[in-house]
């Protein structure tokens, strides 16, 4: 009984971070069309709801009316499946960010290595669309998507591996609370280079622009998507925002302190602010990174696919083991200094 | 050279260039204007919209003289005129219509006219609503010349300079 219990306790915290998150992430999409239509000088969607704010209702209730066309020679059982694949390792993911103070699902050592894992495994969803598509235009771009996401995990992952050395532990718990203090002890300040490296590559493993070769509208239409309708369709824009937005929480988690407040160790303001919640402080800072996301679609223009590959191997991943060994460096030798 | 330019794009200082540009844009407000609800559009004087008949504002006399000129010129063929002598000696149409759907605003007609009778007025968005309405005939022609009188002789006052 207690087990059954203790089951269906879990169930209801897993509804309570994925009910929010996906109302979030759809919200993200019309923010996004927003944000770009004022740096663009327009208005964006303002017709549903006052000022377009019922907008995501009424895409998410359009795409789900709409028909779900298999084509004829994909292979109809993995072209279901893809989708489905890309979304659950996005939300899966979610498992082992800290919210807040022990606000966490799944309190495990190796979290940030189970991210890692999670934000590669999409990658599967993708090549998977792309191949039971049947269509060149689909597996041309799930092949891109493929080798892309593999090329800058790397630098992403050495970026992640100085935070490692600097906390000494893979609990993204932990790595938040070795970041306490001030706003001087967050992980941005001695790994800048580190979170620059981490977020060009998130950028890239998230397919958005402008490293969104694996979409690219102009020479491939659509990508891996090219062939899907409806709410299968939805289910992979749901797993690209869900992405980009566990990306950014990474990144708060590693390099911003987490649900830290960025009034710590400030004579008054630490005392006046100490009722908002830890969650505020994490929600505000995912939100900037967010915000990044946007902004950098409307400003850049796509890469070319061979300047994407050669900044990856040749700009991010020397930059981001350079960093590695500085850190490990001043690790070993600080005594001495 | 190569060295110092390595590093400039090491340090990202052009993506920085492109998001300062952006992000004033983004602070800005926006130029649109809601059409239906904010009807503050701009128009030019010149702007070619629905057809209208002129009379003398002194006298109320119609301009038009029946010489026909406008149907001739009119490279849609929307205009069709039939002519009687009048009681005082002058010639004047009996027929004055013009379709609305052959129409096709290029203004050729105000351009021909000896007497500036017929003119584009600034009207845009006027419909038709029933079957035959899409024929306007001389009294509507008239009615619309009368209403915009005063805006149509601002309008050609403005373009004045620039015929």
């Amino acid at each position: 009984m207690t087990e059954v219990t203790l089951l269906l306790w879990i169930l209801f915290k897993i509804l309570l971070i994925i009910i929010p998150l996906i109302v979030f992430v759809a919200y993200l999409t019309t923010i996004e069309r927003k944000v770009i239509a004022y740096m663009h000088g327009r208005v964006g969607p303002n017709r549903v709801g006052y000022n377009g704010c019922l907008q995501p209702i009424a895409d998410a209730i359009k795409l789900l009316f709409k028909e779900i066309i298999s084509p004829k020679r994909s292979h109809h059982f993995f072209f279901l499946l893809a989708p489905v694949m890309a979304i659950a390792p996005a939300l899966a993911a979610w498992a082992v960010i800290p919210f807040d103070q022990g606000l966490v699902l799944a309190d495990i050592n190796a979290g940030l290595l189970y991210v890692m894992a999670m934000s590669s495994l999409g990658a599967y969803g993708f090549l998977l669309s792309g191949w039971s598509s049947n269509s060149i235009y689909a597996i041309m771009g799930s092949m891109r998507c493929a080798a892309q996401v593999i090329s800058y995990e790397i630098a992403m992952g050495f970026a992640l591996v100085s935070v490692l050395l600097l906390s000494g532990s893979m609990n993204l718990s932990t790595i938040v609370l070795a970041q306490s203090g001030s706003v001087l002890n967050w992980y941005i300040w001695p790994l800048f280079p580190a979170l620059i490296v981490y977020w060009i590559s998130a950028v890239a493993e998230t397919n958005r622009l402008p490293f969104d070769m694996a979409e690219g509208e102009s020479e491939i239409v659509a990508g891996y998507q090219v062939e899907y309708s409806g709410i299968t369709f939805a289910l992979f824009f749901l797993a690209e925002y869900a992405n980009m937005t566990l990306v950014s929480a990474l990144a708060t988690t590693a390099f911003l302190g987490g649900w830290l407040s960025p009034f710590q160790g400030i004579v008054f303001l630490e005392t006046w602010t100490s009722w908002v919640p830890g969650l505020f402080w994490f929600v505000i800072k995912t939100c900037l990174f967010l915000f990044l996301f946007l902004w950098f679609r409307s400003t850049f223009p796509r890469y070319r696919y061979d300047q994407l590959m050669s900044l990856g191997w040749k700009v991010l991943i020397p930059v981001a083991l350079a960093w590695v060994l500085i850190i490990s460096l001043y690790l070993q030798l600080g005594g001495w200094l | 050279m190569k060295i110092i330019r390595s590093i400039i794009n090491l340090l990202l200082f052009d993506f920085l260039k492109g998001l300062a540009v952006t992000g004033r844009n983004f602070i800005k407000p926006a130029v649109t204007l809601q059409y239906p609800e904010q009807g503050t559009i701009p128009k030019s004087p010149r702007n070619r919209g629905a057809l209208a008949l002129r009379e003398y504002p002194d006298t109320g006399e119609e301009r038009c003289i029946a010489c026909r000129l406008c149907e001739v010129t009119c490279p849609a063929l929307a205009i069709t005129i039939e002519s009687q002598m009048r009681s005082d000696g002058t010639r004047r149409t009996t027929r004055f219509d013009i379709d609305t759907f052959l129409c096709i605003h290029c203004g050729l007609c105000q351009e021909a006219c000896p007497v500036d009778s017929i003119v584009l007025t600034d009207l845009q968005n006027y419909t038709i609503k029933g079957r035959g309405d899409n024929i306007m005939d001389k009294e509507m022609l008239l009615n619309i010349g009368r209403a915009y009188e005063s805006k149509i002789a601002q309008n050609r006052q403005d373009n004045e300079p620039y015929v």
